[in-house]
Parts: C-alpha cells; structure tokens; sequence
C-alpha cells in the first residue's frame, strides 16, 4: 500500500481553478460561508481574489466551527479547541454557499448544514470543497471542486497554512 | 503532578468538575476558550446545539439556590439534555432517605450526569466517588469549600473585559470566610496567571493564613480599592453567620459597602462585579450595582456558556472511559 507514490496538486494552483468555478455562482443574495480551519482559509484567499465580483454583488460571508453538531460526539468528545461560529447576516431566504477543503465522508457537510438550520431557513446550500479524495458516507457530494483524486482510509489529506498564508496539500499514511 | 486528581481520568482529561484547585491551567482555559463557542448560540434563532441529546442531567439541590439551577437547567436545555431538578431537602431526605440511596435510584433511572449543591464541603466529591465510571458530577457550590462554575464565569468575565490577565490587579471584598466563590475565583485567578490579588475584609470575615493562597490582606477598603482592575464583591452571608462577627449590616455598608465614591479609587475602567444575590445597601450600593462600571448582568448571561462547556466537555466520548 505505502509503494504506490501520490503526487499531490499544488495547493495554490487548485485555488486559481476553485476561484474561477466560483466565480459565476456569486449572484446577489448569495453568501459564503468557509468550514474552520481550512475552509475558512480558502474563503479569505477567495473573497481578495474574488474582490470586485463580491462588492458588486454585495456577497456576505460567515464561518462555522461545527464541532458542536459532530456526529463522533459520543466517541470522541469535543475537540480541544472550538472556534465561534460567526454568521452575522440573515441566513433566511439567502443562496449559502459551504467552503470547506477536503471533502471525504460528508459527516461535515452534514454537521455545517444542521447548525446553518439553526440560524434560519437558507434558500439553497450548495458545497465548493478544494479537492474531493473519494469515501462519501452521506448522500452529499460537492457541486464545484478543483480536483478529485482517490485516496485509501487509512490515509489523511489535510490543507495546510504557513506563516506567509501559503497553502499546500500534506498526506499521511497511517499503519493500519 | 494528576496522581489520584479524582477530577481527571487517567488521559488527563475532565471527568468531574469538584473544584477549581487542582485543575491545570490547560484545563481551565479549554473551558474558557469552549464557553466563548456557546456564548453566541444563545445569540442564535435557534438557541440549541445537539450535543447532549438523548442525555439525563439530574440537577440535585441538597441546598436552595435558585439562580445556579435556573442556569445549570437553561445550560443543560440549550445542549437538548432532558434535565430533572430535584431540591431534595423538601422530598426523600426529610424522609429519611440518604445521599446515596438518592444518587442510586437516580442511577437506576439512567441520569448521566448530576450537578450537585450541599451545605456540606466535600458532598460531590463524595458522590463522585460512589457513581459508575460514565457518570459525570459538576460541583454547583458545596459548603464552605467550592463553586467552581461561579469562579470560572467569573474569570470568563474578567477576560471579556480584560483581555490581558497577565497585568491585572484584583481585588475580592467581602465574606472571604464564608465563601465557596472566593476561594474558587483565587484558584482560578492564581492559576491564569493573575499577578495580584488582594482580599478586602475585616478580620472577623476572613480564614485564618489566608495569605497562604497568595493573596494580600488589606482590613482597609479605602486603601485595597486603589487602583484596581476588577471590583468582585461577596455577598454578605447572613444564613451562614451564626455569633457575632460584625456589629450591625448598617456598619458593614459604612466600612465595607461598595459606594461610587470608594470605586473612583480603582481605575477609572475598573470593573464591578458580584456572584448574587446583590443585598443593596449592604455590600454594594444601588447606584454602584446599576452604574456603568457594572458587569454584574453579564456575569448572569456568560455563566450559561461557562456551564454548557463544562458538560460538554465532560459528556463527550472519553478515551479512558467506560462503556
């Protein structure tokens, strides 16, 4: 299993391409709403990129930290470290549109929809994710990503930042 | 450093919440830093989060206490836990029934977590001892000892208002004696790093070598207010004064009460705070209570958050855990 060599995409070149998918879906009464951390991460980089067409159409943007709507609750307790969740325009009526990096089992998507529920009744939640590795559990899957690649359980696909704001893509194999 | 801490499990993780001493500083801030998620659910359309649902909290009020169950009831509703509130003085203890055949039948019952007050110290350590590995106990204020909801809502407060608590002076006035409150806000401060923390009372009113716990005494209000960060007033505790400790509570308000007067003598951005119940015109004045400097209705609100941390962290799926 550990032979077979991936080379991951560039991190940054798959945000140009998720930019440009983006952009025609940003339509007025739409908003953005970036999954903690590496969600979030992506739509700040979106909304400079992105700047002209967010101010024309007066586009909102929140985030969600949904550990309190995970479904491992019971197995794994809460994480450590939970951030706020901050959506501060009206959920009710609008287009959301979930940012979230890596998408896999679709528990997260799950998760981030249920609070969204919470804050009002959205017109229409779509999902942009960076890249899709394959797995779904869910009957959810994302309307734009800028990759797909197939990966095995036991192995970890994680967006990461440095200290300059680069992204890049880290995979770990663990040994099981 | 956690050998036999009976509030840690053998992962180093919060099982019970019995009181503040004890408790690493990583502790404390994982639920500071979780209360500050909560605090905007209440914000929210819908003020519930899912993560206690299916679960039983049993509040247990061995003592009466209306704004702490009031909170621990709305903490444990918002986390969609099926909460029961029993004040046992009025039901099986006058029966006859005791403690533990109470905290069984509970059992039997299938509760999942109990939030315990009792006029004597050390009574949900004793339960916590006695209750199955997945059971959860929250200490809600026993005796003389602890309250460690109340001196975490506190400090949660002081870092709203004061995010640096690095460079703090704090000042305590009041029943030192007496107080569960005090003594879980001096761990707690002590623990976050607080440089000074003064206690303001008259002899009568205060533990004997109380300057063990790192605090300095001051007998004097008008000298231990002078510059100040944070004002946090005790409740002056008739039910539990029993002997003469203080000549009258006219007296008191005229040593100890907390006048604008006596609070120019703190920073000008200095804060007020109070546990409640407020006795006006004993401890604090109207004026005072109610004036700018005031955060004692904040106190109220970020003791819900502070309570909704600390059962989901407790109630969520422990490493080291049974079943």
């Amino acid at each position: 299993m550990t032979s077979r060599k991936i080379t991951l995409p560039d991190a940054e070149a798959l945000l140009q391409t998720l930019a440009e998918k983006l952009k025609p879906l940003l339509q007025p009464n739409t908003a953005l709403v970036g999954i903690q951390s590496g969600g979030v991460w992506l739509m700040q980089r979106l909304l400079t990129m992105l700047d002209s067409t967010i101010a024309a159409n007066q586009i909102e943007y929140g985030t969600l930290d949904v550990s309190f709507y995970r479904d491992d609750y019971a197995q794994r307790g809460l994480k450590i470290e939970t951030r706020p969740s901050q959506i501060t325009f009206d959920v009710e009526g609008k287009h959301i549109i979930l940012i979230d990096d890596v998408f896999y089992t679709g528990r997260t998507t799950r998760a981030a929809m249920n609070e969204l529920f919470d804050y009002g009744r959205p017109a229409s939640i779509s999902l942009v994710a960076l890249i899709n590795r394959g797995g779904r559990e869910l009957p959810i899957t994302p309307q734009i990503t800028a990759a797909d690649i197939v990966l095995h359980t036991n192995q970890n696909l994680q967006l990461i930042q440095n200290a300059d704001g680069i992204l890049s893509l880290e995979l770990q194999t663990s040994s099981e | 450093m956690r050998m036999n801490n009976p509030q840690l499990d053998a992962d180093g993780r919060l099982k019970h919440l019995l009181s503040i001493e004890g408790l690493p500083k990583k502790i404390l801030n994982q639920i500071l830093d979780t209360a500050e998620s909560f605090v905007g659910v209440a914000e929210r359309e819908v003020k519930k989060v899912p993560l206690l649902r299916g679960k039983t909290v049993c509040n247990l009020f061995f003592e009466n206490s209306t704004r702490t169950r009031t909170t621990f009831e709305i903490a444990a509703k918002r986390l969609s836990a099926d909460v029961i509130s029993l004040n046992v003085n009025a039901s099986s203890q006058s029966k006859g029934e005791t403690i533990l055949d109470t905290i069984n039948n509970l059992i039997a019952m299938h509760a999942d977590m109990f939030v315990v007050r009792h006029a004597q110290s050390g009574a949900a350590h004793f339960i916590a001892q006695h209750v199955p590995a997945h059971i959860h106990v929250i200490n809600a204020g026993d005796g003389r000892h602890s309250h460690p909801t109340q001196g975490l809502l506190d400090v949660f407060t002081i870092r709203k208002y004061k995010p640096d608590l690095h460079n703090l002076r704090v000042a305590i006035v009041g029943d030192i004696l007496h107080s569960r409150v005090a003594r879980s806000e001096i761990h707690a401060l002590t623990t976050l790093g607080v440089p000074e923390i003064r206690v303001i009372a008259p002899k009568t009113l205060l533990p004997t070598q109380v300057e063990k716990l790192g605090v300095h005494v001051y007998h004097d209000i008008n000298v231990g207010l002078k510059d100040v960060d944070v004002v946090m007033m005790l409740r002056l505790q008739n039910e539990r004064m029993n002997g003469a400790m203080l000549p009258s509570v006219q007296e008191y308000f005229k040593t100890y009460g907390l006048t604008q007067e006596r609070l120019a003598l703190a920073k000008p951005d200095a804060i007020v705070m109070h546990p409640g119940p407020m006795n006006r015109g004993v401890e604090i004045d109207s004026s005072v209570a109610d004036g700018r400097q005031s955060v004692i209705l904040p106190q109220v609100t970020y003791g819900i958050a502070i309570r909704m941390a600390v059962m989901a962290i407790l109630a969520g799926g422990q490493a080291g855990g049974a079943q």
